[in-house]
């Protein structure tokens, strides 16, 4: 007789905790060919307040870490994710159907790009910012720093795509609540996984799944979040309404993309869109 | 900043105030040190600010006025004479001998050996002899000989002593050997009036010269002065400006009055007139009297005459038409 | 204080500005009657009607937003960068050829003394055209790419009106949008002029349309389907609708709202600066400053004397004639503005703040309010959290470098925050902790074409001046 597995319950990932949604909810969540995988937790719009709390506690501390340490940070995610590919591999080739070949491809995209964003941490400020040569007796100097708490639709793709919108951000030390995929949620747990073992303070990102259309209007409404990133949302009316109501205290507001291709190298404006420019003069005198 | 008030009177600062600021060069450096900085690029905006009011009309006539009245008319050269000095002081009298109306200047300036010749003439017009003592303008001279000088000047009749600061002194740092200087030259000074010059261009901070300002004070300067005029920069608006901050504040602390004097550099009308006006704003109204705020000025004085002859006539005037002592 | 120095009046002469009586728009590079109704400018220091204003209509909007889209299309997008620069510095050079008529019509037309407008203004004004002319034709490097959005719709507020209009002309001009720009419905006179100097150095018509009106001009412009860009600056209440208007388009837009700056003295501060810089941070340009220091954040070892200083320092200021040559304080610029003043300093009083004013008379005529500042402040007053817009300051005290932090930061907006100390490394460490985009260290109030202005979270989003100002008229270089 064979032996019977232990299988994993999949849990939203909040404040460094995995805990269940507060609704009590989850929701079937299949395969490609319409097989049970498992049960994701649903999350309501309060786990959707408490990891905007978490991400708010959160963000002191990570975004006045050094950017060598952020960097190492995220540089430590992609030496874990390295170090567990067969599972990422095996949960995407699942979840969404792919090759072998694809699924290696993916996860090996996520772990390059995790890389490429860690050495970014230090390099930003020098690329984005400026000293300024104003026409009197003043140092003047503009540096970017993080908008804050930012909440992220993220788009298909259970690994890649959600690497690519969370790792700019926290590599220039926002902090980040995301709606994982919902059709493909379990990978974006195992993810968080990863990242709650990998030296990243709790709260820096937290995992959210269920429906981005019942819980994004919370967070696009939200007055503690800073920016949103509408990347992963394809319904356009829902887009312009998530975006009409971040203005009530004027989010950042990245709006979708569908047809991204994650595979490609990304530019600097997933960074440089949820950074705030900061300019400080000083007179010169003795 | 408020230093703590002393219960035992002993000797030194004028002001009981200040006796335990200056009981040591540790605790006067402590109460110097700890006036609060100057940001230079402030200050300069400020003064700045200050020079672009616009003087017009019967304001300006009165200033002009005023500031012939504070003018310390000055000869300090090598090449001095007594015919020199005496067609000085006969124009420190009567600036303008065409215009009656035209006030006297406050003062000649000289050297001590000119002080009799300057008193001879000036007599009792009113006008003060004031004279530069104390090895000016190095200071670079033992005390007894510093003191002597001071003495010479006070008995051939100076009304007023400008004396320099060791400079040396007070940049490395020993503000009691400056302060204790100033107190014996005071004292030598006898009812003379003493005028404290910091030579503000060797200076160099404004922090240095806010220190200087109140060591002055405190050891009983009547007036404080920018420069001897050998040292460039000599006066300037915001060194004046800190100056005037510090003899305003110095009279919330003690309600004494001191005066302040820019000497050097300034040449025109218009010049004087932001002195004025900074005078006004800074230090306020009462110190827009010659017993508080003078001018050390030589060139100075012909173009107020001139400015003041355009008032009055509505045409220009040229050097040709003003006296060249 | 006694008088015995008057500054006699020393007013700077008005024929310099030939003011004509009623102003049409400026579309496709000529003056156009309007198709809607006219509505007139007053001068805020005398109550005096200067002229009589169109106000644009839906369709004159449009027809402003075609001439600007003709002109995109067949000209300027088309023009090289180095022709464009061309343009750019003639109208900097003619800003300065005819900086004094245009400092007396600011004053005269917004209420701000001539020693502002002459001085800092309009000075800045050429600057930042001089200085964006320069990277027409360098925006290669400039980090954005150097493909223009189209047509730039562009909303300013009134006080500073040709400055506003500087700083979002000159950019959008210099990557190759043209523009449709509206100025305040109470200052329109030199955007007018300004329309006039475009004549005067030949810039192709329709490149800049001045469409002059209220809020339902400005909204038929952020609205209008054919513009590209929306640029704002004024109340984060409008800024907020206008980033609900263009919700689910393309337009690329930049916000530059309110604030409720912190200016925060440390009890080491250089104190005579600092306290300069007081007056500066909340009584230049009597206060209608998005950035002013609002807020004083006072360490409570020195609040005592700063006070003092601070009421002795207000009690110089002269307030009065705009064109008084010796005024540092002018006219409020609209009635509606001072009933506002008014009803936030009264609520101040009301909340048991303690208020003092500068001894100062009042002319008869026009919108005044003596220099005002409120003791006994605390965050939970409305004076501590609203924008008043104008020259009233409260005072609250902190102990602790983290208190001065917290407070600072405790509110939504964050366009600039003051600090005053003479230690170095505290000026650091309090700089990187304040949420706001521009932080004046022992300074305040200091604007520079080459310096990045612009505001953290509820100030908007989006930076005007130097190279980070040309990213919201550029389509970058992967998005």
């Amino acid at each position: 007789m064979s032996r019977i597995d232990v299988r994993k319950t999949y849990k939203l990932y909040i404040g460094g905790q995995f805990p269940r949604s507060e609704s009590g909810r989850s929701y079937v969540v299949n395969d490609a060919k319409g097989r049970l995988l498992a049960n994701a937790a649903q999350a309501s719009r309060k786990d959707a307040r408490d990891a905007v709390v978490a991400a708010r506690a959160a963000f002191g501390g990570w975004s006045t870490k050094t950017a060598y340490n952020r960097a190492q940070v995220v540089y430590r995610i992609a030496e874990v994710l390295e170090g567990r590919r067969e599972q990422f591999e095996a949960e995407l080739r699942a979840a969404e159907g792919i090759s072998t070949a694809k699924a290696r491809t993916y996860v090996d995209a996520a772990i390059d790009r995790l890389v490429w964003y860690a050495g970014w941490a230090d390099k930003i400020t020098q690329v984005v910012g400026n000293a300024n040569p104003v026409a009197g007796p003043y140092f003047n100097l503009s540096t970017p720093e993080p908008s804050g708490v930012i909440a992220v639709v993220a788009p298909r793709g259970a690994l890649l795509g959600l690497v690519s919108v969370v790792a700019p951000l926290i590599i220039t030390g926002n902090t980040v609540v995301v709606i994982a995929s919902e059709e493909n949620p379990l990978t974006a747990i195992t993810l968080g996984e990863v990242m709650a073992t990998s030296d990243l303070p709790g709260g820096v990102v937290n995992v959210l799944t269920g429906s981005a259309a019942e819980i994004a209007p919370w967070l696009a409404s939200h007055m503690d979040v800073n920016g949103i990133d509408l990347t992963g949302i394809e319904d356009a009316t829902l887009a312009t309404e998530l975006e009409a109501a971040g203005a009530d205290n004027l989010k950042r507001v990245r709006r979708p993309a569908p047809d991204t291709d994650w595979l490609a190298e990304p530019g600097l404006d997933r960074m440089t869109r949820f950074l705030e420019t900061k300019t400080v003069w000083h007179p010169i005198g003795v | 900043m408020t230093p703590t008030p002393s219960s035992t009177a002993s000797t030194g600062s004028t002001h009981a105030l200040f006796d335990d600021v200056v009981r040591s060069d540790s605790s006067l450096r402590r109460f110097l040190h700890g006036l609060p900085g100057v940001d230079q690029v402030g200050c300069e905006a400020r003064a700045a600010g200050l020079g672009t009011r616009s003087i017009k009309t019967t304001a300006k006539a009165f200033a002009i006025d005023l500031a012939i009245r504070m003018v310390d008319l000055t000869t300090l050269e090598g090449q001095d004479t007594h015919g020199k000095v005496r067609a000085l002081a006969s124009k420190a009298m009567r600036p303008d001998p065409a215009d009656p109306s035209c006030p006297a200047t406050a003062a000649v300036c000289v050297y001590p050996d000119m002080v009799a010749t300057a008193k001879q003439t000036l007599g009792t017009s009113g006008v003060n002899v004031a004279a530069v003592a104390t090895a000016f303008p190095s200071g670079r001279a033992a005390m007894d000989i510093k003191l002597a000088d001071t003495r010479d000047a006070v008995e051939a009749g100076a009304d007023e002593i400008d004396m320099v600061i060791d400079r040396g002194a007070f940049l490395s740092g020993r503000y009691l050997d400056v302060f204790e200087e100033i107190a014996q030259v005071k004292e030598a000074c006898g009812d003379a009036h003493l005028k404290v010059i910091f030579e503000t261009g060797e200076l160099q901070t404004y922090d240095n010269v806010r220190r200087a300002s109140w060591l002055a004070m405190m050891a009983g300067g009547h007036f404080i002065k920018t420069s001897t005029g050998k040292v460039q920069p000599a006066a300037t608006l915001p060194v004046t400006l800190i100056m005037l901050e510090a003899v305003r504040d110095f009279r919330e602390q003690t309600g004494q009055m001191v005066g302040v004097k820019p000497a050097g550099g300034i040449k025109t009308t218009k010049d004087a007139i932001k002195y004025l006006v900074m005078v006004n704003e800074i230090a306020g109204p009462d110190w827009l009297d010659p017993d508080w705020f003078r001018f050390g000025a030589s060139t100075l004085l012909n173009d107020l005459l001139m400015q003041r002859t355009k008032m009055t006539t509505g045409r220009y005037s040229g050097p040709d038409y003003f006296t060249l002592d | 204080m006694s008088n015995i120095f008057e500054y006699a009046p020393a007013p700077e002469s008005r024929a310099i500005v030939d003011i004509k009586p009623s102003y049409g728009l400026f579309i496709d590079g000529e003056f156009v009657d309007g198709t809607g109704k006219a509505f007139k400018t007053v001068n805020p220091a005398t109550e005096e009607v200067l002229a009589e204003v169109a106000e644009a209509s839906d369709a004159d909007v449009d027809a402003a937003v075609k001439a600007a889209r003709r002109a995109y299309t067949r000209v300027w997008s088309r023009m090289s960068g180095s022709e464009r620069a061309k343009y750019l510095y003639r109208i900097a050079r003619i800003i300065q050829e005819r900086g004094r008529e245009l400092a007396v019509l600011e004053s005269i037309d917004n209420g701000k003394p001539i020693k502002e407008s002459r001085d800092v203004d309009i000075p800045v004004v050429a600057a930042h055209f001089f200085y964006y002319a320069g990277w027409a034709d360098k925006l290669k490097y400039s980090g954005f790419g150097e493909t223009p959005l189209g047509v730039a719709g562009q909303v300013i507020p009134w006080n500073f009106p040709l400055l506003m209009l500087a700083w979002k002309i000159a950019p959008a001009l210099a990557c190759g949008n043209t523009v449709v720009l509206k100025p305040a419905e109470t200052t329109p006179l030199t955007a007018l002029l300004f329309a006039e100097i475009c004549q005067q150095a030949d810039l192709p018509p329709g490149v800049v349309n001045i469409v002059t009106g209220a809020g339902d001009t400005g909204r038929a412009i952020v609205s209008h389907p054919d513009v590209d860009k929306v640029a704002f600056t004024g109340s984060t209440d409008v800024g907020k609708a206008i980033a609900r208007a263009v919700a689910g388009t393309n337009k690329k837009v930049t916000l530059e709202l309110g604030g409720k700056a912190a200016n925060i003295v440390f009890d080491d501060a250089p104190l005579d600066q600092a306290v300069e810089g007081i007056v500066n941070g909340i009584f230049f340009n009597q206060g209608h400053v998005c950035c002013a220091g609002s807020r004083l954040l006072v360490q409570e070892s020195v609040a005592d004397e700063v006070m003092e200083r601070l009421k002795r320092r207000m009690a110089t200021l002269r307030v009065g004639d705009p064109l008084d040559k010796n005024t540092d304080v002018g006219a409020i610029n609209s009635a509606e503005q001072l009933a506002k003043i008014r009803e936030l300093s009264d609520i101040g009083e009301a909340e048991g703040a303690e208020r003092w004013s500068a001894p100062c008379d009042l002319p008869a005529n026009g919108y005044w309010f003596a220099p005002t500042v409120f003791t006994g402040v605390s965050q939970a007053h409305r004076i501590a959290r609203e924008e008043i817009f104008g020259p009233v300051l409260s005072v609250l005290t902190f102990r602790t470098p983290s208190e001065a932090i917290e407070k600072a930061n405790n509110t939504p907006f964050g366009l600039s925050a003051g600090v005053w100390t003479d230690k170095g490394s505290r000026i650091l460490s309090m700089a990187n902790r304040l949420r706001a985009g521009v932080v004046w260290a022992n300074t305040f109030n200091k604007f520079d074409p080459t310096s990045p202005f612009g505001g953290y979270k509820e100030s908007g989003y989006g930076r005007e001046g130097g190279r980070h100002g040309l990213e919201g008229y550029l389509k970058g270089e992967d998005s």
